[in-house]
């Protein structure tokens, strides 16, 4: 069974239709890369996935483990092992990065009927996790992502994804802001994650990114649905040529 | 037909009358002290009770919702005493020195009055009334007057309360926590009136508390008036709590003196209503205060903050921070009223009031109000009210947080940006323990 099948989506926000008739498949120990132009529902399916307010599915299924979570809670969908590392992680004064995390972690485990971490417990694997990403602890005690920079908040992201150890991760240009040795950082970060029993997403605009993290799928976005998929070789031509095939593509075919 | 309207007395404000004379000769204090009481008793007579028509009174209407006035409460039995024991314990476990007052008078056996620190005094007001203390009779009454029919009520009927003094360059490192309780069985009225002198260079902490012990539909009119010397350190913090449904009227007035440092909390999750008035003088220049404070509602409560800080000494700085969380059909009030006299220049004022909705039953007022007459200042003000960001919501719940713990953890942290304010770790850690507990009730 897939980790991850999508079939069939329409998404409407506001009214809008965004995406239409997608469908994805996302095997264990696969990494796939969603490219596109801007514009091209790839936020929105990360979104929808997640279960953003405000994003209704009006056709179609997300199946995760062959469960439907379209009707679920975005809690629950986390607690089921879906993660969406976004594209703008947003500001929460007076939330210390530290609680939010250890709030977190344990609200998931407790609703896989784990026992919940202790402080300590909780502190070491912090430390461990934070240490290789390089962050500092300082900014662990300030509110989640209040006065980190683009680039740190994207780190922030990958550090709570590894924390939490999803089984699906779905990194939206989590490349965009990083400067190069922050990239490598992440990037490592993210392959130290790659495991057969785990499966990953990972929408971006540079080829730059997947000599990182090499995918073994990838896939072109293009008005709302999946005009086109290939092996790693097509974000090569993809850098090289742009959209422009696909964007007459999917305008002939909606 | 020219109609001059006078208003009728309601029954209320008539029953005051009549307390009023039947209590006059066993209230404590003589001659000048009659005629405080006497001229206090005059002006409120004249204006009656607070009520909408009064522009500082607009949105709680006493009048209005003191259908009757309670009779004024007697000297507090033993099961009264035995059922305040407990008050005042949503401080924690911090160490302070606990003066208690039930039933608006001072319980000697609940307090401690052992081993004052060198230049710290304590005596209760009917004592001091009643033996023309003479640092009551050099300020009582005087210190930020307001023309205020609540306070003029409070100074007629005043019966006892807290005269504290610490002398210059005095610090009090325990802080004083006036614990005040309404814990007669039958509803009943009490006027406590307090002061508290704090000298050049002196330094100390005082934390009112006030809860009801009973069921009873207390009334409860309590005034402090607080004198904050030059180079002084004050930190007060008045903490309104408990599920009794008392009608809870306070005021705060308060002079701060050359490059003193004031720092003032109200706290409000309890009582059917409270009004919490503030009244602060800058009398000296380069005086640095903070003026913070939140209220959490829910059902049918109403809280009212009415603050005027009258900038009459320039070169100082004052911060008013107020946070109101409200659920049910629950309504919060903010009033802020800064001053700045002519001299006052070089004023740097700036006050915030953000309300939260949690229901859309619940409802806010916010007034804001600069009257400035200098030049050179900063002074602004901000006020914002709305539900919870769903956007950060979402985030939290991303991250496989339930949303009822999300909200609560953006409560926390909307209260938080006020509590943070309180320079005593533990009592700023007591109270988001309450802010916890509260939430908690609240999610049922
Ligand atoms: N909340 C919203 N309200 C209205 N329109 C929206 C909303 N969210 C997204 N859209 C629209 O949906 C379309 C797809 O947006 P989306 O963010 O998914 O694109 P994207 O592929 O992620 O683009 P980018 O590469 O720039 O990140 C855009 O036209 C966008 O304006
Ligand atoms: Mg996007």
């Amino acid at each position: 069974m897939p980790l991850l099948e999508i079939k069939n989506l329409h998404v409407s926000v506001e009214g809008r239709q965004i995406l239409n008739g997608l469908d994805l498949t996302v095997n264990k120990g696969e990494v796939h890369a969603i490219m596109g132009p801007n514009g091209s529902g790839k936020s929105t399916l990360a979104h929808v996935m997640a279960g953003k307010p405000g994003y209704e599915a009006t056709q179609g299924q997300i199946l995760l483990d062959g469960e439907e979570v379209l009707t679920t809670q975005p809690d629950e969908r986390a607690a089921k092992g879906l993660f969406l590392a976004f594209q703008y992680p947003m500001e929460i004064p007076g939330v210390a990065t530290i609680t939010f995390l250890r709030t977190a972690m344990n609200a998931q485990r407790k609703k896989r009927g784990q026992p919940e971490f202790t402080v300590p417990e909780f502190q070491k694997r912090l430390n461990e996790v934070a240490g290789k990403l390089e962050i500092d602890r300082e900014m662990l005690r300030r509110g989640v992502n209040v006065g980190f920079s683009g680039g740190e908040k994207k780190r922030n992201e990958i550090l709570q994804m590894a924390l939490l150890e999803p089984k699906l991760c779905v990194l939206d240009e989590t490349d965009s802001g990083l400067d190069i040795d922050a990239l490598k950082i992440v990037s490592e970060g993210v392959n130290r994650l790659r495991s057969p029993e785990r499966a990953m997403v990972v929408i971006t605009h540079y080829q730059r990114l997947l000599s990182h993290i090499v995918p073994d799928v990838v896939h072109v976005l293009s008005r709302g649905r999946i005009v086109r998929t290939g092996g790693k070789e097509l974000a090569l031509e993809l850098e090289a040529k742009g959209y422009a095939q696909y964007q007459d593509e999917a305008a002939l075919a909606s | 037909m020219t109609a001059e309207v006078r208003a009728i007395k309601t029954p209320a404000e008539l029953a005051l009358a009549e307390a009023y004379t039947a209590a006059k000769p066993k209230l404590p204090g003589d001659g000048k002290v009659i005629a405080l009481r006497e001229a206090a008793f005059r002006r409120f007579d004249a204006q009656g009770l607070p009520n909408r028509r009064v522009e500082e009174w607009k949105y709680t209407d006493l009048r209005a919702l003191m259908r009757e006035a309670k009779p004024i409460a007697g000297l507090p039995d033993a099961a009264a005493k035995a059922r305040a024991k407990s008050a005042g314990s949503l401080i924690g476990d911090i160490d302070v020195r606990r003066i208690v007052f039930v039933d608006g008078a001072f319980v000697p056996e609940l307090s401690d009055l052992k081993n004052l620190s060198p230049g710290l005094t304590i005596g209760s007001m009917a004592q001091a009334l009643a033996s023309g203390d003479p640092l009551v009779a050099a300020h009582l009454g005087k210190v930020a007057a307001a023309d205020d029919s609540a306070v003029a009520l409070n100074t007629a009927l005043m019966r006892d309360g807290a005269v504290i003094r610490v002398a210059a360059g005095s610090t009090v490192e325990l802080p004083i926590h006036l614990v005040f309780v309404a814990a007669a069985e039958q509803s009943a009225s009490m006027f406590t009136r307090s002061l508290v002198v704090i000298e050049k260079g002196a330094r100390a902490m005082l934390v009112e508390s006030h809860e009801g012990a009973t069921a009873a539909e207390h009334q409860v009119n309590t005034a402090l008036e607080l004198v904050v010397g030059d180079d002084a350190y004050v930190d007060h913090i008045k903490i309104t709590s408990g599920k009794s449904p008392v009608v809870h009227v306070s005021s705060l007035m308060v002079t701060i003196g050359a490059r003193a440092r004031f720092n003032d909390f109200s706290y409000t999750t309890g009582n059917a209503v409270v009004r919490n008035q503030l009244f602060l003088q800058f009398d000296g220049a380069g005086a640095l205060a903070g003026i913070r404070g939140a209220s959490l509602l829910n059902g049918r409560q109403h809280a009212d903050v009415t603050l005027v800080a009258d900038h009459k000494a320039g070169g100082c700085q004052s911060r008013e921070v107020f946070k109101a969380v409200l659920d049910g059909q629950s309504r919060s009030v903010f009033q802020g009223k800064i001053i700045v006299r002519p001299k006052a220049q070089k004023t740097d004022a700036r006050m915030l009031s953000n309300a939260l909705l949690l229901s859309d039953e619940a409802e806010t007022d916010t007034k804001p109000e600069l009257e400035i007459f200098a030049d050179d200042v900063q002074c602004g003000h901000g006020a914002t009210s709305g539900a919870l960001d769903d956007g950060l919501k979402f985030y939290l719940m991303a991250r496989g947080i339930p949303e009822s713990e999300a909200e609560s953890l953006l409560v926390q942290a909307f209260v938080g940006e006020a509590v943070e304010g309180i320079e005593h770790a533990g009592l700023r850690d007591a109270l988001m323990v309450n802010v916890a507990e509260w939430l908690k009730a609240r999610a049922g």
